[in-house]
């Protein structure tokens, strides 16, 4: 089962080790990280995504609840929430045709073109997890030569 | 005012009226303060002592025991205490020194990263940057170790931190706002605890470590004998209940006695109060929860659900909610009788196991030094035990009388624990005895702790079950691995009479139930530590057993 953890912590040093060493040393696996600062600055929000049977998930949110710099933990329901991650891709381009091609990929996903170069264009896509698997295996014939992603960002959708 | 100074002045307003602990190059501004305040200090003779001291004070006085460390090797030395008082969810604070703030990640000498190091055994680090935050983090590290489920503390304070000047603010009171400690149990629940109670036929109450942090003892025997409930408990528990009591069983697990064993895989309803459903209490964790409702009561809501999958779970203190129940109860103007099927059942198989579990026959087997210890020594002296075969002879054998006098290292195994925490016990309650149940293999890694204990004029006794060996492993090499015993022979190394004397204690040997009698009634009246060093056969097993990887029902047996 995928999870999404919605953690609202202390924005202060040490807290995201204290976080991810919690996954390490109860034997969890984080699928997918992102943090960042909150409206409220003393607080940040970190976007974790796992896997496990529900057992295993509920049990990693009473963990994380205890926590003493958490202040918040939410299990987002996927059909709630709105969730997009950002990726960029750096795919080769080895004859003139496939660049329009990947132009046409882009455009159809809501994709952008960034740093079209003749021998390799940046695409950056902001979608959903699937999505994103889509796009890269239609890409991948073409030849990936780099991909960063930032992780998942989520928030729930306002009355659900 | 100086950072040490507001450091000695924040613990002064704590109540702390004793640090153990040893100075080194980081902690000599604090050394210096202290020097210079009412606060006593026992030096050790390795930190890890001082950690164990500090759990052993925290887990009888129910208030955080204080431990002081240099840093780098300093801090590191007390990783094991830490870990050990958080396993079993006693308060303690540690103090450590670090090197200047502006030598931190610069590997500087005697440089460790505690902070990073301990992350995983403690509640709660601290780490203060400026002077003026020691007070503030002095009171949030009391308020997080004595509060809620309680736990190990560490505040690393930087050596410039400490010798800075700042204005100081010491609040009376402190709000974390990620932290509750307490939730009020739910009062549907406890009802519908009830509910299930007394709709099972074969009811049975687990009495967890929960209920001695808690000091829930007499509501715990209320509600057993309004139920007419029978008490088993974990290791943690043992003497949560009265171990004379008629509804006692003792402590189920891995060497829990037979009749608790037999009667907990019997039961069809469980009241599991303050436990974590460890594997040494429960075996297989899928076997255990077979065919049986568990009633949950635990404060921390993260144990509900961890081990073991609970029909009723009430989060709160146990003291609280176990109260709440009885009132309840009485409510309910209900009073079970004693005239039960399970209740004969339950009498008859503890009669026939108290009857006849075989013991080993020598005179010095462990049932019968045990049973001469709990003979002569009066029922509210404290006990604190090492680890190993001693222990859990300790668990089938010294009957707690008196609730919350019995403190073992259950949930990390600590050798050496035993000891430290006996001169921490002793530090707390002066009034009292103390005595370490000890094997040979624990003491030696504490054992020079000896010193401390006849300097600072803590006198205890180390009852010390001598087979010159590593007995619990050797156990197990002679049960799992064929008697190929290895890495478990001490070799009649060292005589614990001279080294005893050595340190300026007594030291006696007894090598007969008489001898053992007069050496633990000499220990009693002396000033100083005695070790009572106690020859057994290396050759006897803890029995009943519960292999590994097997469930309460698998109990092995003394044949």
């Amino acid at each position: 089962m995928w999870a999404i953890l919605s953690i609202l912590v202390e924005n202060k040093p040490g807290v995201l080790f204290k976080v991810t060493n919690l996954f390490r040393a109860r034997n969890f696996n984080i699928d997918s990280i992102s943090v960042g600062v909150t409206e409220n600055p003393e607080f940040s929000r970190m976007t974790i995504t796992t896997y496990g049977d529900e057992k295993q998930i509920q049990q990693i949110v009473k963990q994380l609840d205890k926590m003493i710099d958490t202040i918040e933990v939410k299990r987002l329901d996927e059909h709630k929430t709105v969730y997009r991650e950002v990726v960029l891709f750096k795919i080769k381009v080895s004859k003139a045709a496939n660049s329009m091609e990947i132009n046409k990929l882009a455009n159809a996903y809501g994709a952008k073109v960034h740093d079209a170069k003749k021998e390799s264009i940046m695409v950056e896509l902001t979608a959903t997890p699937d999505q994103i698997s889509a796009f890269e295996e239609l890409v991948k014939p073409f030849g990936i030569l780099e991909i960063a992603r930032t992780g998942i960002a989520a928030l729930q959708r306002s009355g659900a | 005012m100086s950072g040490s100074k507001a450091l000695m002045k924040a613990l002064e307003k704590e109540g702390v009226k004793e640090v153990f602990g040893l100075p080194g190059g980081a902690n000599l501004p604090m050394y210096d303060e202290l020097y210079k305040s009412n606060i006593r200090h026992i030096l050790v003779r390795h930190e890890q002592s001082a950690a164990h001291m500090a759990d052993g004070f925290g887990r009888v006085s129910r208030k955080a025991g204080v431990c002081f460390a240099t840093s780098g090797p300093g801090a590191t030395n007390i990783i094991t205490g830490l870990a050990t008082a958080q396993a079993d969810s006693a308060p303690m604070i540690a103090v450590t020194g670090q090197v200047p703030v502006k030598m931190i990640g610069r590997d500087a000498f005697q440089e460790s990263d505690i902070i990073g190091i301990s992350n995983p055994i403690v509640k709660y680090a601290f780490q203060p940057r400026e002077a003026s935050e020691i007070p503030e983090v002095v009171k949030k590290g009391f308020y997080i170790a004595e509060t809620g489920r309680p736990g190990a503390v560490l505040i690393d304070i930087p050596k410039d931190v400490q010798q800075n000047e700042a204005e100081m603010r010491f609040p009376d009171e402190v709000r974390i706002r990620g932290y509750h400690p307490w939730a009020d149990a739910d009062v549907s629940e406890i009802e519908r605890a009830i509910d299930l109670l007394l709709s099972a036929q074969r009811p049975i109450i687990l009495a967890g470590g929960g209920v001695i942090i808690s000091t829930a003892f007499s509501e715990l025997q209320s509600l057993a004998e309004m139920l007419m409930i029978p008490v088993v408990t974990t290791f943690k528990g043992k003497g949560a209940f009265p171990e004379n009591h008629a509804l006692s069983l003792g402590p189920i697990g891995m060497h829990g006695h037979a009749e608790a064993n037999k009667l907990m895989v019997e039961a069809d309803c469980v009241l599991a109060i303050g436990t974590r459903f460890s594997d040494r209490s429960v075996g297989t964790f899928e076997e255990f929860e077979k065919n049986l409702k568990i009633i949950h009561m635990d404060v921390d809501p993260a144990e509900i659900g961890k081990n073991q999958t609970t029909h009723v779970a009430v989060v709160g203190d146990v003291k609280a909610s176990l109260r709440i129940m009885v009132k309840l109860l009485i409510k309910r103007a209900l009073k079970k009788s004693d005239d039960n099927v399970w209740l004969k059942h339950v009498n008859e198989v503890r009669d026939y196991w108290r009857q006849n579990l075989k013991i080993h026959p020598g005179e010095m087997g462990a049932a019968k030094i045990l049973r001469k210890l709990r003979e002569v020594l009066p029922k509210e002296a404290i006990v604190t035990t090492e680890v190993g075969q001693h222990q859990m002879w300790a668990s089938l054998f010294f009957d707690v009388i008196h609730p919350g006098t019995f403190f073992s290292s259950t949930g990390l195994g600590t050798m050496g624990w035993g000891f430290p925490a006996a001169i921490g016990a002793k530090t707390a309650r002066p009034d009292v005895p103390v005595v370490d149940i000890a094997g040979d293999g624990s003491f030696n890694m504490t054992e020079n702790s000896l010193a401390t204990s006849v300097l600072e004029n803590l006198p205890v006794i180390v009852f010390l079950v001598n087979n010159y060996s590593l007995g619990m492993v050797a156990q197990w090499q002679r049960t799992f691995y064929d008697r190929r015993m290895i890495g478990v022979d001490q070799k009649n190394c060292p005589d614990y009479v001279k080294l005893a004397e050595s340190y300026g204690a007594q030291g006696i040997r007894a090598q007969s139930l008489d001898e053992l009698g007069k050496a633990i009634k000499a220990g009693l009246k002396s000033d100083v530590a005695t070790v009572i060093d106690i020859p057994i056969d290396p050759e006897e097993d803890v029995l009943p057993f519960v292999a590994p990887g097997t469930s309460l029902k698998d109990m092995i047996l003394p044949s």
